[in-house]
């Protein structure tokens, strides 16, 4: 019997032991194990503390299952018949109370955090204040405080509460920035608060997490977390927008005139938050001070200059299912030279010079499509 | 009229059609009214569509072995998780359940039928001919691809203007009506013809909870009813139920879906749980440890499934308020369902286990649903289910609690009765192998599951990029599922085998406790010689044993006159065709084809009507000549 | 083997003294209470939020709606005197009663007709807002359960003409009845929750 219950209990420490270093193990970038701010961090906290209470009753249940089901086996030859037991009120009683001492224990902490991190979070002062709106398949972030409208890239200042308005344009989104808050649904018709706190910074990867048909896999965002002063940097370059002149670089400025010719400037805006906001734009992504940006298209890949190549190439070999219509047909022998140009352009965008932006993707610590902090 | 007796219903002369009287064929297996029979065309129908399912499956885990893949795209992808979803739900697992219920609760409570022969196979028909609707989407247009819950507003009209939604609306809503009419026959059946002596306390734990999943069909599948027509009427008539653009909420749907869809975890798990509660005290000798507090369990499980379907919606920013309530009424639930587990355990013990494969199944079914429920717990935490929900976190939850739930239960199931719908054995030998390679096939898939969840993994996404940590447990997951075919594929060789040259099963091939075993091998058409007489819980173990029971001698008086074998009819298959065409009529707005389905429709009523249950009775004595 | 049939069936064992189609009746409400509960429930949710007009307060007329509801519950006070007719084998009586509430159904959906005709004269189409499409579908929802309930009201009366019925045939109007009155009841629910409550 005690032999039994050694090896049964070996055999789950051993499983236990396994299972945490899987736990261990899984430390990629988009991780829910290895948060990134409060708010998270409370609500795995909250999962911890149920995984290891969890594991007493698995262990419990599956020890005595198995144990029983052994000791008890039907020997061969052993026709007889058992004593026929219907039920014990008094074990009843006592196994009735371990589920209610448990679901207990689970409940009252549960409770707190809940109200922790989903009450309503009144905007103060130092919030920063973002409205996120779900497109197919993008999001657009406006800080209507700032005067700032971008899509795909939340820049945030580290250690300020970011309170986020959000409700979709179209068909139901899921905002995810899975190492800095759990998500929260957006739905149009409704408005939905989420708030979280980076705690240092870095570059956080996020997704869309309800199905929104086509493009929904390639639905990514960046929470690009800075410390204060990058961040009044990132803000001055939206605030003090200066675009639309002359170009000096032939290259660049043949990339401007194609922004319009091709039709870019039908959908995308290049001139930041203004008051005639022309009405559709706001349905397809704001590219202003897009140079600025880490990713292309809608977080799926390194805003290099092969990349967005690609992307102006072939949309839909990029990103299957959405709406970015193809600019050149492939016998046009002008496409590569064209595209070269509009990538010089838009990469020129909120770009001092080459270097600056490279250097500042480097400090950010991205690379390849790992953006763990 | 005296308690109990209850006159015959009248006859009528009135006839449309001739009634049918094949008793084999194809014509017979149509126009049945047997509970015997159309319970074996209701797990035929779903093993058949769970091999759809499967298929849909495998190509799914093909296309998430690796990163950036696109064996399906996105679109086919969509379609595929939707239907596997679909399918596995409303046309594989309910309906076998269902299936097995419809031959065995009439067995197990001594009856000769349900109590309305023709509304049972009307059931099944409209089951079948709506799950056949649905997958004739495949070939006209693509299938739905919303989900399994398809989430307003992805499926207005504006965002989805292909057919596929139109046939997940009316399919559903067909197949629907016919799990709704056969909950309802149900409860009739199990209210009204149980044998002499067998009170609601002595009911096998099966008929139990096939009673309170038949209460769940009942009052769950309105909503979803309700809700399948308004997006219908959205789609077919221009209403405005769920377009945001004329102030629809979204939210509703997914109410009126999971004020259904929650208790229809429910219509799926308890069978399985009254399967279990049938299996394990058969093969460990001894009654069912905690009678009174499994079935109240069962019961209170089923009245809760009600007030938990917000805990599906915790991310919609219902408010903490909300969260805080039903998150605390679905950690209610673990009370009873923990109870179950121990009673399960406590049966075992002391007993004398006979690790048949149904019994290893049935025993694996107890550790994969404590592991399904207890990641249940976890996502009930609002807090929690914010970081993992629509992750394969809760990919791995629903598939531990519903396919390793249901699945590996009815597959104990299906070892358990084989035997007694078949007459012959299935090999132990082979069974064994099919359950390692199943349970393991299933372990290996499902559970890095979890891991990905974690690893921050969402579901329904067709591909995901390098790098993100996802790509050692999808390809673990996809070679699980090759295990998990291999061990299906056999268990079909092994089912061919058992026909081919299985053993004979005899009556009682496990020493069962219950009254379907005290009869022959398949069952007479008939089902009992005489009625059965019941003075205690596991009525044959009494009759068998009566030294190790305390069986009390019945006070109850009846008279036998004979057995009433109810006719056979063509107004069911009728009937369900006809609602089968209308919905294509639905599905392109064909309203002259409608038109013509209904008058079908109220003809078919009337004929029905007329018709009348019919059929003849043989008796006892007379049976044999 | 022989095969009798059921002309002089014997009674069968049950296991409680609820006829089957009774219980079954009972079943059937107890779902059909959920319809009605969703299609309610949906009304009361996307209440005063109808982007355009006409709204509830420009269209609906509580005093004619008064008469109709009246109509129909006094069809059931007729169900009521056509069953106790049934019992008692008072054939032209049962079948005076029974044709009153075929009838008296007739009568409501006729004003329901009626009803519906005025409103679309005024605007409020199932298309034009979210209170024409909720309104029509709850009440033509439940339209549709009186016109099931007239033809069968009528069926039965028929039927009286082609066999002879007696206190035996009462189950089944019994069963009629409780589907009637359920009708009626939820009538009484909606005229609550649709009428009243706009005015109060």
């Amino acid at each position: 019997m005690v032999r039994w219950i050694f090896r049964v209990a070996a055999l789950f420490g051993l499983s236990a032991a396994l299972s945490s270093c899987v736990f261990q193990g899984s430390d990629g970038p988009q991780s829910v194990l290895h948060p990134a701010g409060p708010v998270a961090q409370e609500q795995i906290d909250l999962f911890l503390w149920t995984y290891y209470l969890s594991w007493i009753v698995v262990v419990a249940v599956g020890g005595v299952l198995i144990y029983s089901a052994l000791r008890f086996r039907r020997r061969p030859g052993d026709d007889s018949i058992p004593p026929q037991v219907h039920g014990n009120t008094t074990l009843e009683i006592a196994w009735t109370a371990i589920p209610v001492l448990l679901v207990i224990a689970v409940a009252i902490p549960t409770v707190r955090t809940l109200w922790r991190t989903e009450a309503f979070a009144e905007p103060k002062e130092q919030d920063i204040v973002v409205n996120v709106t779900g497109h197919q398949w993008w999001w657009r972030f406006e800080y209507p405080e700032l005067g700032i409208v971008t899509a795909n890239e939340l820049h945030v200042p580290v250690g300020r509460r970011v309170i986020l308005n959000m409700t979709s344009a179209d068909v139901l989104h899921s905002f995810w920035p899975m190492k800095l808050a759990g998500k929260r649904d957006l739905i149009p018709n409704q408005n939905n608060q989420l708030w979280f706190i980076a705690d240092e910074s870095g570059v956080y990867l996020g997704q869309c997490a309800e199905l929104c048909l086509g493009a929904h896999a390639y639905m990514r965002f960046r929470v690009i977390a800075e410390e204060e002063a990058d961040f009044e940097i990132w803000k001055g370059k939206f605030q003090d927008l200066q675009v639309q002149q002359v170009q000096a670089d032939p290259l660049i400025e043949q990339g401007r005139l194609l922004f319009t010719q091709k039709g870019c400037a039908t959908c995308h805006t290049i001139d930041g938050y203004a008051e005639d906001y022309s009405i559709g734009k706001p349905n397809f992504p704001d590219l202003t001070n897009f140079g600025l940006r880490l990713t292309v298209p809608a977080g799926w890949a390194d805003n290099t200059p092969e990349n967005l190549a690609a992307w102006l190439r072939d949309p839909q070999e990029i990103k299957p299912g959405n709406r970015m219509p193809t600019l050149w047909a492939e016998s046009d022998p002008n496409r590569e030279e064209e595209i070269d140009a509009l990538v010089a352009y838009l990469l020129s965008l909120g770009r001092d010079d080459q270097q600056q932006a490279q250097a500042s993707v480097q400090h950010l610590g991205v690379g390849g499509n790992h953006g763990s902090r | 009229m005296a308690v109990g007796r209850q006159p015959a219903r009248p006859v009528s002369e009135v006839k449309l059609l001739a009634r049918p009287t094949w008793t084999r064929g194809l014509l017979s297996w149509l126009t049945t009214v047997d509970h015997k029979r159309l319970g074996i065309l209701y797990i035929l129908a779903s093993f058949f569509f769970m091999g759809l399912a499967s298929i849909e499956a495998f190509l799914i885990r093909l296309q998430l072995t690796r990163p950036g893949l696109s064996i399906v795209s996105p679109d086919v992808y969509n379609q595929l998780f939707t239907m596997h979803g679909v399918t596995m739900v409303f046309l594989a697992i309910m309906p076998l359940g269902i299936g097995f219920a419809n031959y065995f609760m009439p067995l197990m409570i001594g009856a000769r039928d349900l109590a309305f022969p023709r509304l049972n196979a009307f059931g099944f028909w409209v089951y079948f001919l709506g799950a056949i609707l649905l997958y004739t989407s495949f070939f006209f247009g693509g299938a739905p691809d919303v989900g399994w819950f398809a989430y307003s507003p992805l499926t207005s009209l504006s965002n989805n203007p292909g057919t596929g939604t139109d046939y997940y609306m009316v399919g559903l809503f067909i197949g629907g009506i016919g799990t709704l009419v056969t909950g309802m026959n149900f409860i009739v059946t199990i209210i009204n013809m149980r044998a002499p002596g067998m009170t609601l306390m002595r009911m096998p734990v099966f008929v139990w909870m096939i009673l309170v999943t038949a209460f769940l069909i009942v009052f769950a599948f309105p909503p979803l009813t309700i809700a399948l027509f308004q997006v219908i009427m959205d789609r077919s008539f221009g209403t405005l139920f769920y377009e945001p653009a004329g102030g629809g909420m979204a939210i509703l749907w997914q109410h009126l879906f999971w004020i259904f869809g929650h208790p229809e975890v429910y219509i799926i798990v308890l069978p399985a749980f009254g399967a279990i509660s049938e299996i394990i005290p058969t093969f460990s000798r001894k009654p069912l440890f905690g009678y009174p507090i499994v079935i109240l369990s069962g019961i209170f499980i089923g009245f809760m499934g009600f007030a938990v379907w917000t805990h599906h919606m915790f991310t919609t920013g219902l408010g903490p308020v909300v969260n805080t309530a039903f998150a605390l009424t679905t950690f209610v639930i673990g009370v009873p369902t923990g109870l179950k587990v121990f009673n399960w355990m406590a049966t075992i013990w002391g007993g004398r286990v006979q690790f048949t494969t149904a019994m290893l199944f049935a025993i694996s079914f107890l550790v994969t649903f404590t592991i399904g429920g207890i990641t249940g717990i976890m996502l009930a935490m609002p807090p929690f289910d914010a970081l993992v929900q629509d992750s394969y976190f809760v990919v791995a939850h629903f598939h531990y609690a519903m396919g390793g739930g249901a699945l590996l239960s009815f597959l104990a199931a299906t070892y358990y009765w084989f035997p007694k719908m078949t007459g012959k054995m299935l090999s132990e030998t082979l069974g064994k192998w099919v359950f390692w390679l199943v349970a393991g096939g299933f372990y290996l898939i499902f559970f890095p599951q979890h891991f990905n969840g974690l690893a921050g993994m969402p579901r329904r996404i067709q591909t995901y990029p390098e790098g993100l940590g996802f790509e050692f447990w999808n390809v673990i997951s996809t070679i699980g599922t090759f295990v998990m075919a291999v061990g299906i594929l056999l268990l079909l060789y092994s089912v061919i085998l058992a026909f081919a040259r299985g053993e004979p099963a005899g009556n009682d091939p496990w020493d069962g406790r219950t009254l379907e075993w005290s009869i022959s091998s398949p069952p007479p058409y008939y089902n009992f010689d005489e009625m059965p007489v019941v003075n205690d819980r596991d009525a044959f173990w009494a009759q068998k044993y009566p030294e190790s029971v305390h069986a009390k001698p019945v006070e109850e008086e009846f008279e036998e006159h004979g057995i009433h074998i109810p006719g056979q009819s063509w107004y069911p298959v009728i009937m369900a065709g006809a609602l089968f065409i209308g919905g294509y009529a639905l599905i392109y707005n064909n309203w002259w084809l409608g038109i013509l389905m209904f008058a079908v429709i109220v003809i078919g009523s009337y004929g029905w009507a007329f018709e009348g249950i019919g059929g003849h009775h043989i008796h006892p004595e007379e049976k044999e000549a | 083997m022989s095969q009798a049939a059921v002309e002089h069936a014997p009674e069968h064992y049950r296991s409680t003294s609820l006829p089957d189609p009774k219980l079954m009746m009972w079943i059937f409400l107890a779902s059909d209470c959920m319809f009605f509960g969703t299609l309610i429930g949906t009304y009361l949710v996307y209440k005063n939020r109808s982007l355009e007009g006409p709204f509830p307060v420009d269209v609906l007329d509580i005093p004619i709606t008064t008469v109709s509801s009246f109509v129909l519950l006094m069809s059931s006070f007729l169900m009521v005197l056509a069953l106790h007719a049934l019992r008692t084998d008072n054939i032209p009586r049962f079948r005076l009663w029974t044709f009153g509430v075929a009838f008296f159904g007739s009568v409501f959906l006729g004003f329901q007709v009626f009803e519906f005709s005025t409103f679309v004269k005024e605007g409020l189409t199932l298309q034009q807002n979210l209170f024409g499409t909720t309104f029509f579908t709850l009440t033509g929802t439940h339209g549709i359960h009186v016109t099931i309930g007239v033809l069968w009201m009528l069926s039965i009366l028929i039927t009286s003409y082609v066999r002879p019925m007696s206190s035996k045939d009462a189950l089944y109007l019994e069963v009629a009845g409780l589907y009637w009155h359920f009708v009626d009841i939820v009538w009484i629910v909606i005229f609550t929750v649709i009428y009243l409550v706009e005015f109060v």
